[in-house]
């Protein structure tokens, strides 16, 4: 059978590093992932990014052969590893809670895998020491994972995926169990590691910072169905629906309720968005304008822009680089991020503005972008 | 430990009373602590009592099997030994008569050593495999199997033990070490089952998931990743298992024949036998001799097997 498995090469997979195709699985009637489809490019980081329960994880388990779909094929390095073992794949992967083997040490962890694939022992020598030196484990090599601290801990497994040799990596949340201040320095490190190895990585998070500052591309997922696939700039600058557009940002985007007539938006403010980038052909109707608090300019800056309000300041929130300021656009909060320096008090008056091209509209029924 | 220092904490005055220019020479540090309070003399006195109520069968055994008949005769049962003798010790362990023959205890001490050994070993391997498969490979119907399997500690014996005779006659057992081995093997296995299902679902399922990853098979993750953490159960396991076979009796009596009864039955044989004076002493030493074996065990591993009953009943 893993003759039939390792099958030629499909042309349309040129490329192309992992293939998702029409992917379900369900658990008798809960669908948890419904009909996916996905390609991640050779060398491509990608992110699934989502909240708790939207199959993200799911979907990477899958891809490892860790949890069997109901429907539909995986492809990775052009092979059809639908049936295959999770080891037989020709990936690796990295876990949450580390999950290194805590009777072993270091070097047993990083040699498991290779001992079990009857890899040479001085082949296992070679790429234990290239991993460890790439990962700065030298001096721990011979020491069990009690005696290591949560970092230490995680770049082992990371090196247990990395001395397997393989094309895709895959993470399911490998830096939720560390510390701000840790995570924020592996994270330079793991991008770092992409930019050195070139292998295409699957990334599972719930962070956005995280999704935002490594991936190439991000998958937004919810309910089993990927939301959104597009660069992070594009995810933050054209979110394609309601849910991307809340999901993404923080604090997140303003969404005012309304109608469109022609160019003219009726809502808790009257905005000519003359000059914004249509998706569709403008209809008119129910919509729902989006606008980033970063976006929003106030003072004199907001004089000179096409859409101005007035709004009265409710809560100043100052965070040291920038002050979030509370204010109401009719019955809708509204939230503007200023800059630190700038002075605000609550109850003052504050004109605002903003420009029709940072802006985002969506079809009410529909909720996706227009 | 510092758990001490809280019974106390009423010896601090209120604070309403402190005077205000005193404000700085109130309570500071330590909450004092009271040695002698009636709370816990009341909780020691207790302690005490309850430990004085259970020891003293003990106490009374052991001042029997050290004294002679003449002595016992007197009738004084919580007296020590004037004089001490071990040679109800030795007459049980060498020269009791059992029914047949006066061998003493030691036959079944070793009968019962030829039993427990490969019982216990048979059936916490058994058992670890079964709890294994249960929680790290769901097949079809593994919940239902473990459903039955459960099911089967709530037989009641006595229905089992006529099909079981008739099962070891067919197939050649009847009678043997052998057939009393598998017997146990069998009725351990419910328990034993859960035991190590249920701490092997408190292990983090991403470790058997890096391990698949890492190419391990059913047996690899097993002996070379669960195996070497699984001390503390395998710990209870055999405690279980070792006092649970050790102190059977009904099935010894039943599946097996004189020579190899194992050393309870041997017991009653002893203590039970309507033929000649009653040596108390006899009997008292004897007694003890049997339940020296799980009673060392449970000296030795105490806190073992406290560590592994918690570990293994964290999760359901």
């Amino acid at each position: 059978m893993a003759q039939a498995l390792r099958a030629e090469p499909r042309p349309e997979l040129d490329g192309v590093s992992v293939s998702i195709r029409d992917l379900s699985l369900a658990y008798g009637a809960v669908e948890v992932l419904g009909d996916l489809n996905l390609d991640v490019n050779e060398g491509e980081f990608l992110v699934l990014l989502g909240a708790s329960g939207c199959g993200k994880s799911t979907l990477l388990n899958c891809i490892a052969g860790l949890q069997p779909a109901t429907k539909g094929q995986i492809f990775i390095s052009g092979q059809n590893v639908t049936w295959a073992e999770p080891s037989e794949r020709g990936i690796g992967m990295v876990f949450q809670s580390y999950a290194l083997y805590p009777q072993m040490t270091v070097e047993g962890n990083l040699s498991f895998g290779l001992k079990n694939a009857r890899v040479p022992r001085d082949e296992i020598a070679r790429r234990i020491a290239r991993a460890a030196s790439t990962l700065q484990l030298e001096p721990l090599l011979k020491r069990k994972p009690a005696a290591l601290s949560g970092g230490q801990r995680q770049r082992v497994a990371i090196g247990r995926a990395l001395v397997r040799d393989v094309d895709v990596f895959l993470f399911d949340e490998p830096l939720s169990n560390l510390d701000a201040k840790l995570r924020a320095e592996l994270r330079v490190e793991l991008k770092r590691l992409h930019q050195n190895l070139g292998n295409t990585m699957i990334y599972v998070t719930h962070d956005q910072i995280e999704a935002m500052t490594l991936a190439d591309r991000i998958a937004i997922m919810r309910g089993g169905k990927i939301q959104q696939l597009a660069t992070p700039d594009d995810i933050y600058r054209r979110p394609a629906n309601l849910y991307v557009a809340g999901f993404i940002g923080s604090p997140p985007m303003n969404l005012l309720p309304g109608r469109l007539e022609g160019n003219i938006f009726h809502g808790p403010l009257v905005a000519d968005v003359t000059g914004y980038d249509f998706t569709t052909r403008p209809r008119g109707g129910e919509a729902v304008l989006g606008i980033r608090p970063e976006h929003v300019r106030t003072g004199e800056a907001a004089a000179a822009l096409p859409i101005r309000a007035q709004a009265r300041v409710e809560v100043v929130e100052p965070m040291g680089a920038d002050t979030l300021v509370w204010t109401r656009l009719g019955d809708t909060p509204f939230r503007v991020r200023l800059d630190g320096e700038d002075r605000v008090r609550a109850d003052q008056m504050l004109s605002i503005g903003f420009d029709p091209a940072s802006l985002s509209l969506f079809d009410a029924a529909t909720e996706t972008r227009i | 430990m510092s758990d001490a220092a809280y019974p106390a904490a009423a010896a601090a005055p209120p604070r309403s009373a402190a005077p205000r220019g005193r404000l700085l020479d109130g309570p500071a540090g330590l909450v004092p602590t009271r040695r002698l309070s009636g709370k816990r003399i009341m909780i020691y006195g207790g302690l005490l009592i309850f430990s004085a109520y259970y020891l003293l069968p003990l106490w009374v055994m052991v001042m029997t099997s050290l004294k002679g008949m003449p002595e016992i005769r007197m009738g004084n049962i919580f007296a020590p030994p004037v004089e001490i003798t071990f040679e109800p010790w030795v007459k049980a362990w060498s020269s009791a008569c059992t029914g047949l023959n006066c061998d003493g205890l030691s036959r079944g001490f070793w009968n019962s050593v030829a039993i427990v050994i490969p019982a216990t070993i048979l059936s916490i391997a058994v058992a670890a495999v079964n709890g294994y498969a249960l929680v790290n490979w769901r097949f079809r119907g593994s919940e239902v199997f473990f459903t039955i399997l459960i099911f089967g500690a709530f037989i009641p014996y006595q229905v089992m033990i006529y099909p079981i005779v008739i099962i070891l006659r067919e197939i050649g057992l009847m009678g043997s070490v052998w057939g009393l081995v598998l017997v146990h093997v069998v009725f351990g296995m419910p328990i034993i089952t859960l035991l190590f299902r249920n701490y092997f679902s408190s292990l983090p399922p991403e470790l058997f998931k890096a391990a698949r990853v890492d190419g391990a098979g059913f047996w690899g993750i097993f002996l070379r990743v669960l195996v070497p953490m699984s001390l503390p159960i395998f710990t209870v396991a055999v405690i279980l298992q070792v006092t649970g076979i050790w102190n059977d009796f009904l099935f010894g009596v039943i599946y097996t024949r004189p020579e190899s009864y194992p050393m309870t039955v041997q017991l009653n044989n002893i203590v039970n036998s309507v033929q000649g004076v009653r040596e108390y002493n006899v009997n008292m030493a004897a007694t003890l001799l049997t339940g020296l074996v799980p009673l060392t065990i449970y000296f030795l591993s105490g806190k073992l097997f406290v560590r592994g009953i918690a570990a293994g009943a964290v999760k359901g």
